[in-house]
């Protein structure tokens, strides 16, 4: 079984916030992790090709340091890593990233799956999964939080949704992305770690790729970014005070008459 | 491209700092920009002198947007039953469609869908378009996608609205992707741009830390998925008119290349939670499983739902579908009491559209009293449990 797993570098997240005084983003010290969705992808490929046989094939889009994320893929099982990196990549909507990675999945050679985080932490948009599988024009499961059963055809895996779950049977090739529940990603070993030290990362430009320039980047994205700022929280932070008894005795008097 | 302005470039390096991706340099007192730049746009922003500028080379308008006139909501129905965010849609959608002077529809897709047309017509809809056919009884991305996406390139909606839930995220960014069309996902804002009738979609991003605001400039339509329990419904009035459409698909377009096999209700706990009009929720505070099971006697005496913050579901106390926040449920009950929960940011964007938030607290410092219409400084293991029993003695009394 040939399976891609598609990786992204971000800034973690939680770190990320607005100056107050300047309404700008502050990333000042902020670490560039591996999608942690997408760990729990890489993890699931892995686990299949350990049941079935078969590669594992991790694609990045991304600047050129994402390379040192692509060789943590490897240590933690990928047999092969893709970069896709160009200048001309910057700056490009979920409708940009999908044609890239298209495009750039096209050549890497046939495929049976591949797998996706649910979505990346830092635009948290969850689009280019289904964007991908519609640019491939092959079918598309999101939320997979249990792969059951496989054969060379098809799947059985089961749908997370918001009311309970879906089990459903796909026809190969296919894209899925998977939430966490999915399972526990492995610590890189080893024999992968002296694997990831020495292996090779592709490298695939625009050009590689066979691009059309115009759908490239900020140029090619269909939406833009006209604001930023922080939340606003609009609490009205009526304090209670008193002893115990006293601020248990003031919300009482304020809840009862909501309940 | 980020332009460097070499003349008023100071050296400073604060763009330096900025940037995550370290693609940007000070050498020989001035700023240089390597090939790790990803256009994010942090260092335009912190740089002091104006600097640095990205320039923008515009995508070419497709067709004429002109073409495009009206405003859709997908009606999302599953199980039988109308999803709450559908009707809450169609009251966002209604107040966009006035500002533009144009019709709201509805489209409803599944099998079986007697009597909700006429619902979603109560709730706001001038139109609505429906597939019923059993090819559509359980949700495939293919399916739905190639309906709506049919629906859309023939009757060309100017802006589509649909939940931001498992289902409208799923099958939404492939309707974008055959339109060739932006989408934007999660907003909790939508509005008019007065100059052009552009619709300004706001949304939340890393995990919530920070908000943006995203247009659609040059393609039609506009697509967003809005969060469940942001938006307010209409009020139902059974008296409104509206026009019924059975839309004809080509068959090929609903074959699904998914079986499901099984469509499985699991939890009605969390159905619960999301529509309870009290909830009552505990996080790291409670300190361990058996502090939270004072969470849960106070929802029972209260007649609530119970909830948590990540750190509480992290630690084993209470399962996933009780969490709230941005990896969790949105909840907007009427009253909404967090008991030992801190407050980050990312449990906050969950639940700060509540009527009534009451904290309780040891750190007076916590974001949580930011959110609070009434907080309390206090230890939980003192206040909850005197609550209860205040709340106790009222309902035997």
């Amino acid at each position: 079984m040939k399976i891609i797993v598609c990786v992204k570098q971000v800034p973690d997240a939680k770190d990320v916030r607005l100056d107050p005084k300047t309404n700008t983003l502050s990333r000042e010290g902020v670490q560039a992790i591996m999608n942690p969705y997408d760990r729990h992808a890489l993890e699931e490929a892995v686990r299949l090709k350990e049941l079935h046989g078969g590669t594992v094939t991790v694609v990045s889009m991304g600047p050129p340091q994402a390379e040192e994320m692509l060789r943590e893929a490897v240590s933690c099982g990928a047999d092969e890593a893709v970069l896709v990196s160009d200048r001309a990549f910057a700056g490009a909507d979920t409708w940009a990233t999908t044609y890239t990675l298209s495009q750039a999945i096209k050549k890497i050679d046939d495929f049976d799956l591949i797998l996706c985080g649910k979505q990346a932490i830092d635009g948290d948009t969850a689009q280019v999964g289904p964007g991908l599988a519609e640019r491939l024009d092959i079918p598309f499961v999101a939320y997979v939080r249990k792969i059951n059963d496989c054969t060379a055809n098809t799947i059985r895996a089961e749908r997370l949704m918001d009311d309970g779950y879906d089990l459903l049977e796909v026809g190969l090739p296919a894209l899925f992305t998977v939430v966490k529940e999915i399972n526990e990603p492995r610590i890189p070993s080893l024999k992968g770690k002296m694997k990831a030290k020495k292996i090779d990362i592709a490298k695939m430009t625009a050009a590689d790729i066979e691009a059309d320039p115009e759908q490239l980047g900020l140029k090619g994205s269909t939406t833009q970014v006209v604001r930023v700022f922080s939340p606003e929280l609009k609490g009205e932070r009526a304090m209670l005070g008193g002893t115990s008894d006293e601020q248990v005795a003031q919300l009482y008097e304020k809840l009862s008459p909501l309940l | 491209m980020l332009q460097i302005d070499v003349e008023a470039c100071i050296g400073c390096g604060v763009c330096e700092s900025t940037c995550t991706f370290g693609a940007i340099k000070v050498e020989g007192g001035v700023a240089v920009v390597g090939d790790s730049c990803t256009l994010c746009g942090s260092c335009v922003d912190v740089c002091e002198v104006g600097a640095l500028s990205i320039k923008r080379e515009e995508k070419a308008t497709q067709g004429n947007l002109e073409d495009w006139s009206g405003v859709w909501v997908y009606a999302e129905c599953r199980h039988g039953r109308i999803a709450p965010v559908a009707l809450e849609l169609l009251g966002a959608g209604r107040k966009l469609a006035e500002k533009r002077g144009v019709a709201l529809s509805a489209v409803l897709l599944g099998s079986k869908l007697n009597g909700m047309a006429e619902e979603l017509i109560a709730y706001g809809a001038d139109k609505v378009f429906v597939v019923d056919d059993p090819a559509l009884a359980s949700f495939t991305d293919d399916a739905y996608g190639n309906a709506l996406s049919a629906l859309a390139k023939k009757n060309k909606p100017e802006i589509i609205l649909a939940g931001a839930t498992a289902i409208g995220r799923s099958f939404i960014p492939r309707v974008a992707t055959t339109l060739a069309t932006g989408l934007t996902a999660d907003c909790t804002n939508l509005a008019i741009r007065d100059e052009d009738g552009a619709l300004l979609q706001t949304r939340p991003a890393f995990g919530g830390n920070i908000m943006a605001t995203i247009v659609c400039p040059h393609t039609r339509p506009q697509i967003s998925t809005v969060r469940p329990l942001v938006m307010k419904p209409l009020a139902r009035d059974a008296g409104r008119k509206g026009e019924i459409i059975a839309a004809n698909l080509d068959p090929n377009t609903l074959k699904p290349r998914v079986k499901v096999l099984e469509s499985v209700v699991e939890d009605l706990d969390r159905v619960n939670l999301s529509e309870a009009d009290i909830v009552v929720a505990g996080g790291r505070g409670l300190e361990n499983e058996k502090g939270f099971a004072m969470i849960r006697e106070l929802a029972d005496v209260l007649g609530g739902a119970v909830a948590a913050s990540r750190a509480a579901v992290d630690s084993g106390w209470i399962p996933y579908p009780h969490q709230v926040g941005q990896t969790g449920k949105t909840v907007a009950p009427k009253v909404y009491i967090a008991c030992g929960i801190s407050g980050a940011i990312q449990h906050l964007v969950g639940m700060q559209s509540a009527d009534t938030i009451i904290a309780i607290n040891r750190d007076a410092d916590a974001p949580i009293f930011d959110v609070a219409t009434y907080g309390i400084v206090g230890d939980v293991f003192e206040i909850v449990p005197k609550l209860i029993e205040k709340f106790k003695e009222r309902k035997s009394a």
